[in-house]
């Protein structure tokens, strides 16, 4: 990458005059005491005026005076090169740090840092991280800073703080000296006068002056013939000459020196040559270049870049910046689906869908579908509020276990298991504890009957789509399943939960069962899940105290519009009943006979219902259920609520109140 | 024709040298073929009566080597000048993708001018091409004249440069203009590139 020292660039093989003094004593001083003197220097001069000799010079004349230095040269191209390679390769920081290791730093042509504003950057940043190491620079290019175009300010002063020093072109008498130590060094011999008069030639560089030397070699070696000053002048075509001639001098000098651009004529195709050069390199290479580095930017970003390449392999360029301008916006796009997704599904934003903007489009349906996934696991019903569960003497275990996950979830019970028979409000305390859970931040409550679970996963079976399924409940703060004891047989379902459950609770995330018994005491249940459950809290919710009963009772009963009659209220709250819905359809059958008789609601009415001749119409003036649900009984009737009443099953019924 | 083709990384121009009988076509191209080095030209087919005037068409390829990693090439047209050969010169016309008008500064050749910009006007419809939207530029040439014949390139842009394309005076003869007009044509049709639709 970077070029080597050129050994024949040397202060020893280098002519000094007047016009280059001061450079070579700068040059000279620098190498001698690197980082001490000038810092950086900076050399400008035209072209073909012996920038890079001077340079190599200095690298040279610092390795000898110290051999251990650390020397690099090379050209801005080299540098710039250098650059995008080890940003290509993802090692833009070894980049730095090979620089920054650097004792002297030679870095030849900046004038090309015009419109490279991440190079100037770049040097900005070297050039003030060496100065501050005390490490030498040493800059060249063919012109003052200040005239570089589009400069970034802060290097201009940068690059000029140190020494800026120009080189003008030779006078004739360095001409003279450094055709003679040409001539030496080749070996050629010339008749006295005849490097003088080359030297008198206009030439606006050393280059064109090495130019002539050569054709002059190149001529005598050709016709073993030694020349003189009057053939150099016929030879370099130094003699007059009208349009007329121009060819035929022309075919002389081609002639004996190849490498000769050819005067007069040539130049015009020449010139027209560059011309083109210039045009195409805007027109053809600016719109690849565009293209290029669209394509660099977003490959060094890790998405395909197909589209882009493909734009290249085109005839013409067409609309280009329309079509990195939509490539970029697509690129735009799938950033946001793949943030998005990554929000839900950290593994499902790793697909090379999101990285490939031609296939936008399955990068949108994944999204959606990773999206579908995401809609949370459902939720607690809001009928249960914590607050309107009745606490008693029965309940209180069970309740001060909740308050306690509550304040901790995750971390005091979990899992929390509330047994206890049918009726006694255990799916009103899991889905009260899941509202309350999901007034955290962030919180997805899931909290569901354990049928509702079931079907929900038969049907993503049916579906194929288990991951999203899984997914959806991953994602849960918390997970509330009701009467557990219906997995009894659900092989798939079990081993479903034992691996959500693990990998919640892994993550202290509150879990909340229900069950009708003790967990050890449910059969179907495999071993694993039961030690599970039990590996928390199983709190028990026993039959209603009177303390419960009346709670419920004068809730209940405010909710009808009717005022809770404490004689009423005592009277139902002694009768035996084994569960709060039990308790319920007393107060059912009494509030029935009420509206049969449109009479008063009393305990007296409530005293001949139950121990007397029970009403003749049992028609039930409004749902109540246990969990204090109220139906509304306008047609209700044919509704499926109504009908559940008459279910068997306890737990069936519970499922299709709330789904 | 595919002016850039970017599979085999290829430009050709196709340039036409149109305008009235002996206005100084061919000598345009042959001053060009005079300064392209050998080894950047093929060979110049020239069809030419015994009067020297072009029969069919004069065409030199110039092959201007790698360009930004691009093979260039330019192949320069002449049509013959005189009226009835019209349809080779539509013939020649096709696929052009510049056209450069070489005409006479003569003041006795306005006329003549003004009929053959018409003419190419018409030839470029009969290809569905638009005056307008090919690179166009005008060279008027002969200017070495004595001044009583020939009228300034200023009288000559009010005369016929109606659409404002460069143009250029010239003495082809002894390639005054010659390349400019050449470099003017070329740039135009290069820029052509940047717009991103081929000529």
């Amino acid at each position: 990458m970077t070029s080597a020292l050129n050994p024949k660039y040397s202060f020893d093989t280098f002519v000094v005059g007047a016009a280059n003094r001061l450079a070579v004593t700068a040059g000279r001083t620098v190498a001698e005491s690197p980082g001490a003197a000038y810092n950086p220097l900076f050399i400008y001069s035209g072209s073909g005026l012996g920038k890079t000799h001077l340079l190599m010079a200095v690298g040279h004349a610092a390795k000898k005076a110290a051999p251990k230095l650390n020397i690099e040269y090379l050209t801005l191209d080299e540098y710039v090169e250098a650059f995008h390679a080890s940003v290509a390769a993802g090692q833009g920081d070894a980049f730095r740090r090979r620089f920054q290791n650097v004792d002297v730093l030679l870095v030849d042509d900046v004038q090309f840092l015009t419109n490279r504003k991440e190079m100037q950057s770049e040097l900005l940043r070297l050039t003030e991280a060496l100065q501050a190491a005390g490490r030498q620079i040493v800059l060249t290019s063919d012109r003052p800073p200040p005239e570089i175009a589009d400069l970034d300010e802060r290097l201009i002063s940068r690059l000029s703080g140190g020494l800026v020093v120009d080189m003008g072109t030779p006078d004739y008498e360095t001409r003279v000296a450094i055709l003679r130590r040409k001539a030496e060094e080749r070996g050629a011999r010339f008749e006295p006068g005849v490097l003088e008069t080359v030297a008198q030639a206009e030439v606006g560089n050393v280059r064109e002056l090495m130019g002539a030397l050569n054709r002059l070699v190149a001529f005598q070696a050709v016709n073993d013939t030694s020349i003189n000053a009057e053939t150099v002048k016929q030879i370099l075509g130094l003699v007059g000459e009208e349009g007329g001639t121009a060819p035929a001098g022309d075919g002389r000098a081609a002639a004996p020196g190849k490498g000769g651009g050819g005067a007069g004529g040539g130049d015009e195709f020449g010139e027209f040559l560059a011309d083109v050069t210039v045009t195409v390199g805007k027109a053809v290479e600016a719109w690849r270049a565009r293209v290029g580095e669209a394509v660099l930017r977003w490959e060094g970003e890790g998405y395909r870049t197909h589209r882009l390449e493909a734009l290249l392999q085109r005839d013409a360029p067409g609309a280009v910046d329309d079509a990195i301008a939509a490539f970029a916006e697509d690129v735009e796009r799938l950033k946001a689906l793949e943030a998005e997704v990554a929000e839900l599904d950290p593994q499902a934003a790793g697909q090379s869908v999101f990285r490939d903007p031609e296939r936008l489009s399955e990068a949108e349906e994944a999204a959606a579908k990773v999206r579908d996934g995401a809609a949370p696991p459902p939720g607690p019903s809001a009928a249960f509020p914590l607050a309107t569960f009745a606490v008693g003497p029965s309940n209180q275990v069970a309740v001060s276990a909740a308050r306690a996950a509550l304040e901790r979830p995750g971390k005091k019970y979990n899992p929390l298991v509330l047994v206890g028979k049918s009726g006694l409000g255990k799916t009103h305390l899991l889905n009260a504890i899941g509202l309350e859970l999901t007034r955290g931040k962030r919180a997805v409550v899931a909290c569901l009957s354990t049928q509702a679970f079931i079907d929900e996963l038969i049907a993503a079976i049916d579906g194929d789509r288990v991951d999203w399924w899984r997914a959806r409940y991953r994602r849960a703060t918390a997970l509330l399943l009701d009467d557990i004891h219906l997995l009894t047989g659900k092989e798939r379902t079990q081993e479903e939960l034992f691996n959500l459950f693990n990998l919640l609770q892994d993550k202290d995330r509150q879990l909340v069962f229900t069950a009708p018994a003790h967990p050890n005491t449910l059969s179907g249940l495999e071993e694993r899940i039961v030690s599970r459950l039990e590996g928390g809290l199983v709190a028990e919710l026993k039959e209603p105290d009177r303390d419960v009963k009346r709670a419920v009772l004068e809730r209940l009963l405010t909710q009808q519009g009717t005022n809770p009659e404490p004689a009423l209220v005592d009277y139902l709250a002694d009768r035996p009943t084994d569960s709060v819905r039990s308790l319920v359809s007393l107060l059912q059958r009494v509030l029935g006979a009420a509206a049969a008789q449109d009479g008063p609601l009393s305990a007296g009415l409530a005293r001949e219902v139950l121990e007397g001749q029970a009403p003749r119409d049992t028609r039930r003036p409004s749902g109540f259920r246990a969990s204090g649900l109220v139906v509304s009984s306008l047609g209700g009737i044919k509704s499926r609520e109504k009908v559940v009443w008459d279910w068997d099953d306890v737990s069936d019924r519970v499922i299709e109140e709330f789904r | 024709m595919s002016l850039v083709n970017f599979t085999t990384r290829e430009i050709t121009c196709k340039i036409v040298y149109y305008g009235p009988g002996r206005s100084g076509k061919t000598t345009n191209l042959h001053y060009i073929y005079g300064r392209v080095p050998d080894s950047r030209r093929g060979r110049m087919v020239s069809l030419a009566t015994q009067t020297d005037r072009t029969l069919f068409f004069d065409f030199l390829p110039i092959d201007l080597g790698q360009i930004s990693g691009f093979s260039t090439r330019f192949q320069l047209y002449t049509v013959p000048g005189q009226v009835y050969y019209n349809a080779t010169r539509r013939l020649v016309l096709q696929g052009a993708d510049g056209v450069v008008f070489v005409g006479d500064s003569q003041a006795r050749q306005l006329d003549e001018n003004l009929e053959s910009l018409q003419n190419l006007q018409s030839n470029l419809l009969e290809h569905g091409v638009d005056i307008r939207t090919i690179p166009l530029v005008l060279q008027y040439n002969k200017q070495d004249l004595p001044r009583e014949l020939i009228l300034s390139p200023a009288d000559l842009d009010d005369a016929l440069n109606f659409r404002a394309v460069p143009s250029f005076g010239a003495d082809a003869l002894h390639g005054k203009g010659v390349f400019e007009t050449l470099k003017g044509i070329s740039e135009l049709v290069l820029k052509k590139l940047a717009a991103g639709t081929p000529a």
